[in-house]
């Protein structure tokens, strides 16, 4: 019992310190001189890189969620509303969370060994010693990087899914594009769309910062750079997960429409 | 620096990390424009004592002055003022791996200089060409030897024409010919341009070339310090013994 609890106390000043860390990078943002051209440089990195694996992810649920979707509603015989069905569900919920859970598995591995990397090659130092503030240029660009590109990511992954859907819909009943787009559209509003994906500039913080974090203040050599890029993944996607009931709950509460 | 004719003051020094004392009481000063080699063997604290000089590890009592300025405690813009005066070559390089040489080297005079690309490409190609390495600008760190790495950490260590230059192990894993280069380059500095070098090494035969005066670090104390000569003859038995352990004599 002891041990749990002491697990608990150690998890707690854990969150505590990342915390910290993500308030610092915030106060940080604010404050000049302003990093905007490796903001913009880490966007690319974290942002456009991670394009393909977004968009082919997002035409598989699609068409994956259409199927299986038709075949639930084609139960009630309403599959003429399939489409919105679809959109709802990949606006709303699977397209921010799916693309949370991806990004953190590329970008917040890349993050947490690249600074690993530099911190036990005293790259980290070395920025220091060159009279580079190394947490504004290395933390804050990433971590900005993050909340600005996620969102982006999000809506691309709406649109391919929407359009994965549609594939396999036309294949089975040969709607047409034009029909499909109308029924799928034909039920979503501003606020099914905004809150939900707002919501993932949250998740783009909670990944920057965590993967941050952990490759900041590597220790342990090459060993100690694996940890971080593997504990980057599993940290990030469990705060990703966890997170997202909070904000669901508070977009309904903000939103009142967005829970109908 | 800023005129002051002692470039280094270490006052009183303590350093722990946990319950390991590394520095125990630590006083030296180093003169503007010397040369100054901090000896020792391994875990005796001496690139503690180095890099307590630029900032990155803070002293837990004592003062240390650089050009008369008291840097412990300073806030992060006061810190980035003085590290500006300042050069350090890193044991392993530390190069920017993402980077070309020429962007390593260009990078501090893109954060803190006013010059154009030409007149900065100009100086990186001059940086470059005084280590004996033009050409390799478009190289990345991963495709040039240990040797050429540790001269384009010295390239970009002096990209600012910084008047104190702090270089940790610069002859470590090296050859003895390239450690023997890298002395003589760092000699030059010294004798042309009247740069200080404080210098941490265990190899004594590179530390009679650059080093005016040493100090020998021991389980954390200062335990001798002069010029080579002087530390030959010094009272201290493992003094002698360490300059000659080391294939000094």
């Amino acid at each position: 019992m002891a041990g749990i609890v002491s697990r608990i106390a150690l998890g707690l000043a854990w969150l505590g310190d990342v915390a910290t860390f993500g308030l610092r990078a915030i106060r940080e943002a604010l404050r000049p001189p302003f990093e905007g051209f490796e903001i913009v440089r880490q966007v690319y990195e974290v942002g456009w890189r991670s394009l393909p694996l977004i968009a082919a992810a997002g035409f598989a649920v699609g068409a994956v969620m259409s199927m299986h979707t038709r075949s639930s509603l084609k139960r009630f015989g309403a599959e003429a509303l399939i489409p919105a069905g679809l959109a709802l569900a990949l606006i709303k919920e699977t397209g921010p969370l799916v693309t949370g859970l991806l990004f953190s598995g590329r970008v917040g591995a890349g993050i947490g060994a690249e600074l690993g990397a530099m911190r036990v090659n005293e790259q980290i130092d070395a920025l220091e010693s060159l009279a580079v503030n190394s947490f504004k240029y290395l933390v804050v660009t990433r971590v900005c990087a993050c909340v600005l590109a996620l969102p982006l990511l999000t809506t691309i992954m709406n649109f391919t899914g929407i359009l994965g859907g549609f594939v396999a819909e036309t294949v089975i009943s040969g709607m047409s594009l034009g029909l499909y787009w109308d029924r799928a559209f034909s039920m979503v509003d501003f606020t099914d769309y905004v809150p939900a994906t707002l919501k993932t500039a949250v998740f783009g913080f909670i990944i920057g910062t965590v993967s941050a974090y952990l490759g900041y203040n590597t220790t342990g050599g090459s060993a100690g750079v694996g940890q971080a890029s593997t504990r980057s993944v599993v940290y990030a996607s469990i705060l990703v997960i966890t997170s997202n009931v909070v904000l669901v709950k508070a977009i309904f509460f903000l939103f009142p429409g967005a829970g109908g | 620096m800023s005129g002051d004719p002692v470039a280094v003051r270490f006052e009183h020094v303590w350093k722990s990390f946990g319950s390991l004392t590394v520095l125990r009481d630590v006083s030296f000063e180093v003169p503007a424009g010397a040369g100054f080699c901090i000896l020792g063997r391994s875990g005796t604290g001496k690139s503690v004592t180095v890099k307590q000089m630029i900032g990155l590890i803070q002293p837990d009592r004592g003062r240390i002055l650089i050009g008369g300025e008291d840097i412990v405690g300073l806030d992060a813009e006061g810190l980035a003022r003085v590290r500006m005066r300042m050069g350090f070559l890193f044991q392993y390089s530390a190069l920017f791996d993402s980077l070309t040489v020429g962007e390593n080297v260009a990078f501090p005079l893109r954060r803190h200089s006013r010059f154009g690309e030409d007149e900065i490409r100009e100086r990186v190609r001059g940086k470059l060409e005084r280590v004996g390495l033009a050409g390799i600008e478009e190289k990345l760190p991963s495709e040039i030897s240990g040797g050429m790495r540790k001269r384009v950490g010295l390239a970009r260590a002096l990209a600012l024409e910084p008047p104190l230059l702090l270089a940790d192990e610069p002859s470590s894993g090296l050859d003895p010919v390239t450690a023997r280069e890298i002395d003589e380059l760092l000699l030059d500095l010294k004798l042309k341009e009247g740069t200080t070098l404080v210098v941490v090494t265990h190899n004594i035969p590179s530390a009679r070339r650059i080093g005016d005066e040493l100090a020998l670090l021991h389980q954390g104390r200062l335990l001798a310090r002069g010029t080579p000569a002087e530390l030959e003859q010094s009272e201290h038995e493992m003094v002698r013994e360490f300059m000659k352990a080391e294939g000094g004599v």
